[in-house]
């Protein structure tokens, strides 16, 4: 079953083993940010989380770091 | 007298806890809390300036951070460079290794730091510098200090020193090449070595193998409109009066909460209960960590077929990567019996 970690230290993940890593915004608010409006927050975490879907049915052959636009 | 730069976070400096972990780096001159019992410790070194950065501002803003820091030490005369000790602190350790590991490189001066085992810095950066095995919590200050102190002014004297294991701190893996009289020669040694292998005698290697966590890749979801996807999180979101009393720290319980008829988590019925950093955001709208508003409308527009209906839950820091094995076995059966096609893991 595949597992794709939205983690905020990359490098870390990458240690421990995870093949699929989209990365987080911030530590205590990997899917929110402060300086934005709820509504920027809300897009930012639904493209973060499509990117992370994205990322389930995609087919890979090595650890892989997704990118994300905001 | 030889100079020292030293490294700490917001913590070691005195500034505050997680509620300043966003603190940006400032560099100061002489010591500072954690690096006063470095300086106690040195011989023909001194602590000409510390530096501080909070360990949340290093993991968001990592370039930003090793540019500004580097920044504060370019024309600064300095010899070398201690950052720690980190004791069991991840965040800290990984920011000690990161800006350790650029300092080398950049102001040619060896670096020195202290983590525990447990520490993931110290697995990351152990081939890139000297980490001393330190101990588990602050209490072990002064003993780790100590360690990498009195190496360190060893190897600035020009002392002979020996082997990782023999000084205690994670080998690198180099091969140092050395001539002892007093050693037998290779061959028989490997001989010596082999025999007592096929003897079932205890034998230690002279070239150990680093073992790495490798983890075989799952095949992808075919069709997600048609996917069961469960939701997991290491940032300690639970309902608000912790019904399986999973700990702030150094976790070993977890807990699964029903979200079959949410549509969003609402602040006030959940909250993070991590101890690792400020909670403000995450208690005001759990979503920031457990996306479920934005799942649940994807459910409806059909891009995925359903969310499992109960979300899993722990806190990620100071939890040793043993326990957080444990705790993922205990996890699976019940998402294998939902049969759920993959899974979210969000870490904070």
């Amino acid at each position: 079953m595949p597992v794709v970690q939205l983690a905020n230290l990359v490098p870390v993940a990458k240690t421990t083993g995870t093949n699929r890593i989209v990365p987080g915004f911030a530590i205590p608010y990997p899917l929110g940010n402060p300086e934005m409006t709820e509504e920027q927050q809300h897009q930012m975490r639904r493209h973060r989380i499509e990117v992370c879907l994205d990322a389930l049915t995609t087919p890979i052959e090595e650890q892989t770091v997704f990118k994300v636009k905001i | 007298m030889k100079k020292a730069i030293c490294y700490i976070n917001q913590f070691f400096a005195g500034i505050g806890g997680e509620d300043k972990a966003d603190h940006a780096p400032e560099i100061r001159e002489g010591v500072v809390g954690g690096s006063m019992a470095i300086n106690a410790a040195l011989q023909g070194i001194e602590v000409t300036h510390t530096v501080i950065c909070g360990d949340n501002f290093m993991g968001s803003h990592r370039e930003d951070a090793i540019q500004q820091i580097c920044g504060m030490l370019e024309g600064k005369e300095f010899d070398l460079f201690f950052a720690g000790p980190a004791f069991r602190a991840g965040r800290y350790g990984v920011a000690c290794g990161e800006i350790s590991k650029v300092v080398q490189e950049r102001f040619d001066v060896p670096a020195f730091s202290s983590m525990n085992d447990e520490n993931p810095g110290a697995e990351m950066f152990r081939k890139d510098m000297v980490i001393f095995e330190g101990g588990k919590s602050a209490a072990a200050m002064r003993t780790d200090a100590q360690k990498m102190a009195a190496y360190a002014s060893r190897v600035i004297a020009g002392e002979a020193v020996g082997s990782a294991e023999e000084e205690g701190y994670f080998g690198r893996g180099k091969r140092h090449m050395i001539y002892d009289e007093s050693l037998k020669p290779a061959a028989d040694r490997a001989v010596e070595m082999l025999i007592a292998k096929l003897g079932a005698q205890p034998f230690t290697t002279e070239l150990p193998i680093p073992k790495t966590d490798f983890v075989p890749i799952a095949k992808p979801i075919k069709d997600l409109s048609k996917a069961t996807i469960a939701i997991i999180n290491t940032g300690g979101i639970v309902p608000v009066d912790n019904p399986d009393r999973i700990q702030s720290a150094s976790a070993t319980r977890w807990g699964r909460y029903d979200i079959s008829k949410m549509d969003r988590l609402k602040g006030g019925e959940f909250k993070t209960i991590h101890a690792g950093f400020d909670p403000m955001m995450a208690d005001g709208n759990p979503n920031v960590i457990l996306p479920l508003d934005v799942l649940r409308e994807m459910e409806k527009e059909g891009k995925i077929g359903k969310i499992h209906e109960y979300f899993y839950s722990t806190v990620g820091t100071g939890t040793t990567q043993k326990e957080a094995a444990r705790m993922a076995q205990e996890m699976i059966p019940p998402i294998q019996e939902a049969n759920v096609d993959g899974v979210l893991l969000v870490s904070t």
